[in-house]
């Protein structure tokens, strides 16, 4: 249990063989270190290294780094497969996006945003979305109201002890359903395209590239306070027992605890995160649909993490990074090619290097075993 | 009345494909805990199947009658080559197989896509098929009725071959008690491969049964595995008797909450209802009695 609680050091160490025998004093040092690095870099030298458009590109790339966080908590940490991010994200997104809508309405004298007056929507304003124009409770529902949905499904699931693939396949089934659902509502939620064209942003003007820089900033800022905060949950007394869950939940019944609880907390968590990310991922590029939030790229949530290391923070924040780069890159001039790339990329990184490639020094060394993933059998039944 | 029945035989009609897809996943589910996402892209191997089979026969009839084996085999066999290549190395992670099988359908699609183009294509239905039977004021299409009729036979089948073969013994045991039935003597590898040939068949069994409702594409098999796992789910692992219920069950409820709301609405009200139904049976309606605490 105790090799599991930390993740693997992010610096580049070129430790020797000798890793344990190392100075206490520089190792010590080692994470603040590699994490302060990372802070210089995504918030000092990348505005200024960038051009506009590719700093907006790298604002994206970071939101899903922000579900990656959440990612490798729920699943990483506590074994479950969250299938479902894609509705979190959509619920933060949503909401931003809706009071952005209303923002710009009321900007222009309208009391009804652009694409409702296109579709002629009957009624006036719909009744939900009426407290959204009020800016800090739309700020709050970004984040309360995915956790809240997740705790509402989780309650329900964990205490009856659905687990396993049955959790993945309903917060599957989740996803499509929101997707469905969202598509359906064409007069209320845009349907099929979504919510697009934004004006302001807070009374900002969001054309602006000194704006858009700001949001990246924000982005940034929030992607490196979570990861520092889930760090700390890794290490507390919680994160030891979200990984006793996930290895033998019947030992931690018998201990006294109640592991419905524990798992429903990092579902919870893992939710506000995936909300705050679709939030901030509204302004950044511009657009919500159902097509960024359905099955597919929920799916897409997981994937990066289990590239990069699902058990390690860092490895997964990573993969999530790059596999996003990567897909925007390639998709564009190999639409074909990517499709393939990631199916592949699936197959090995969760097939046959479980531990992502934040494993892949450990198990070229084959000393130990890839750190975190430790599956027991008949974990589904 | 009549608007009734006719939403009735809708949602029985549903309930057929949605029984031919799950029959084959709650086989193979049921059998090694494994989920198989690639299970869509099965069907869509057996909907492609008979699309090239009426390409080069020609006529409608014979091709359907042809397809229905082929496509058994062809699906059956990158089955059983999955499970070869695949999932037998990943026994003990069966979340892990989810993924895994997921990159691979992703691969089968582009595949499809690759071969066959991205726009879905047609088939043509033989003329037996085309028309419809009136019964009592209720419109009955005959290609759905073919469908349920073959969802009813592959079932028989199914439990027939389960109950009385050999192999139908083996693999219930398999089911039953993995580890017992291997210190019984039994090849459980070999008797896994041969369950997923069966479950991988019967999904592409169920793509032909698919190009009769609609033009089939690369996304066909997607697009019902989802609710396909549900019906697993819902009717109790490794259990035909459960998923036969639930597909049913599932299809009924849809059509009803469709005629009477929309279909988004009515996707999301079986969901809930799904949670709902897991707070009173959480391993669902019947359930393969074991002494383990999980």
């Amino acid at each position: 249990m105790t090799t599991t609680s930390t993740p693997p050091a992010p610096a580049p160490a070129t430790e020797p063989p000798a890793a344990p025998q190392a100075p206490p004093f520089l190792s010590r040092f080692r994470t603040p270190a590699a994490f302060l690095l990372g802070a210089v870099l995504l918030v000092g030298v990348a505005p200024l290294a960038l051009s506009d458009f590719r700093l907006g590109l790298l604002a994206k790339y970071l939101c899903y780094g922000i579900v990656a966080v959440g990612v490798s908590l729920a699943w990483g940490r506590g074994g479950l497969l969250v299938l479902g991010q894609g509705v979190f994200f959509g619920l933060g997104g949503y909401a931003m996006a809706m009071h952005l809508k209303l923002a710009d309405a009321a900007a222009t004298g309208e009391t009804l945003p652009d694409f409702m007056l296109l579709y002629g929507t009957e009624g006036g304003l719909p009744w939900w979305w009426q407290p959204f124009a009020n800016p800090a409770f739309a700020l709050v529902m970004t984040v309360l109201l995915p956790m809240a949905v997740a705790a509402l499904l989780g309650v329900l699931v964990f205490r009856r002890r659905v687990k396993g693939a049955y959790f993945a396949i309903l917060s599957q089934a989740l996803a499509a359903a929101l997707a469905i659902w969202l598509v359906g509502q064409q007069a209320t939620t845009g349907g099929t395209n979504g919510l697009t064209d934004f004006q302001g942003f807070f009374g900002y003007d969001l054309n602006d590239p000194v704006n858009q820089r700001m949001v990246y900033i924000i982005i940034a800022v929030a992607l490196l306070l979570l990861m520092a905060g889930a760090r700390q949950l890794f290490v507390s007394r919680y994160g030891e027992l979200l990984i006793a869950v996930r290895d033998s939940e019947e030992r931690v019944r018998f201990l006294g605890y109640n592991p419905a609880n524990v798992k429903l907390v990092a579902y919870v968590v893992a939710a506000g995160m995936a909300g705050l990310a679709g939030a901030l991922f509204v302004p950044a590029v511009g657009i919500i649909s159902p097509a960024l939030i359905g099955v597919v790229p929920s799916i897409g949530f997981v994937i990066g993490a289990a590239v990069g290391g699902r058990a390690s923070l860092v490895g997964a924040v990573l993969g999530a990074i790059a596999v996003a780069w990567a897909q925007s890159t390639l998709s564009d001039a190999w639409p074909a090619g990517w499709t393939y790339l990631q199916g592949l990329l699936f197959v090995v990184a969760v097939g046959f290097l479980p531990g992502g490639l934040a494993s892949l020094r450990t198990v070229l060394r084959g000393r130990r075993k890839a750190d975190g993933v430790r599956t027991t059998k008949g974990v589904t039944t | 009345m009549t608007v009734i029945l006719n939403q009735s035989f809708t949602g029985v009609s549903i309930g057929a494909v949605l029984l031919l897809i799950a029959l084959g996943l709650t086989l193979t589910f049921g059998q090694m805990g494994v989920i198989n996402m690639a299970h869509g892209e099965f069907i869509m191997a057996g909907a492609y199947t008979t699309y090239v089979l009426q390409k080069s026969i020609g006529d409608a009839g014979i091709s359907l009658l042809l397809a229905l084996p082929v496509a058994f085999l062809v699906a059956g066999s990158m089955g059983a080559l999955l499970e070869w290549l695949l999932i037998r190395r990943l026994y003990t992670r069966p979340l892990d197989t989810l993924l895994v099988t997921w990159g691979v359908s992703l691969m089968l699609q582009q595949l499809a896509r690759d071969i066959f183009g991205a726009p879905n294509v047609q088939t043509r239905a033989p003329d037996l098929l085309t028309g419809s039977v009136s019964i009592a004021g209720v419109t009955l299409a005959n290609s759905r009725l073919f469908i349920l009729g073959f969802a009813l036979l592959c079932v028989f089948g199914l439990a027939a071959t389960l109950r009385t073969t050999p192999l139908g013994r083996r693999i219930r045991a398999v089911v039953q008690n993995r580890d017992l039935a291997e210190v019984s003597g039994i090849a459980t590898g070999q008797v896994d491969r041969t369950t997923f040939f069966i479950g991988s068949g019967l999904a592409g069994m169920a793509g032909v049964a698919l190009t009769l409702i609609g033009p089939i594409g690369p996304t066909t098999g997607t697009n019902y595995i989802v609710d396909a796992f549900l019906v697993v789910v819902v009717g109790g692992i490794g259990r035909l008797r459960g998923a036969v219920i639930t597909a049913f069950a599932l299809g009924l409820l849809q059509s009803v909450l469709e005629y009477s709301t929309t279909v988004s609405v009515a996707k999301v009200v079986v969901l809930v209802g799904i949670v709902a139904f897991l707070q009173w049976r959480p391993q669902g309606l019947y359930t393969v009695r074991t002494r383990s605490l999980v």
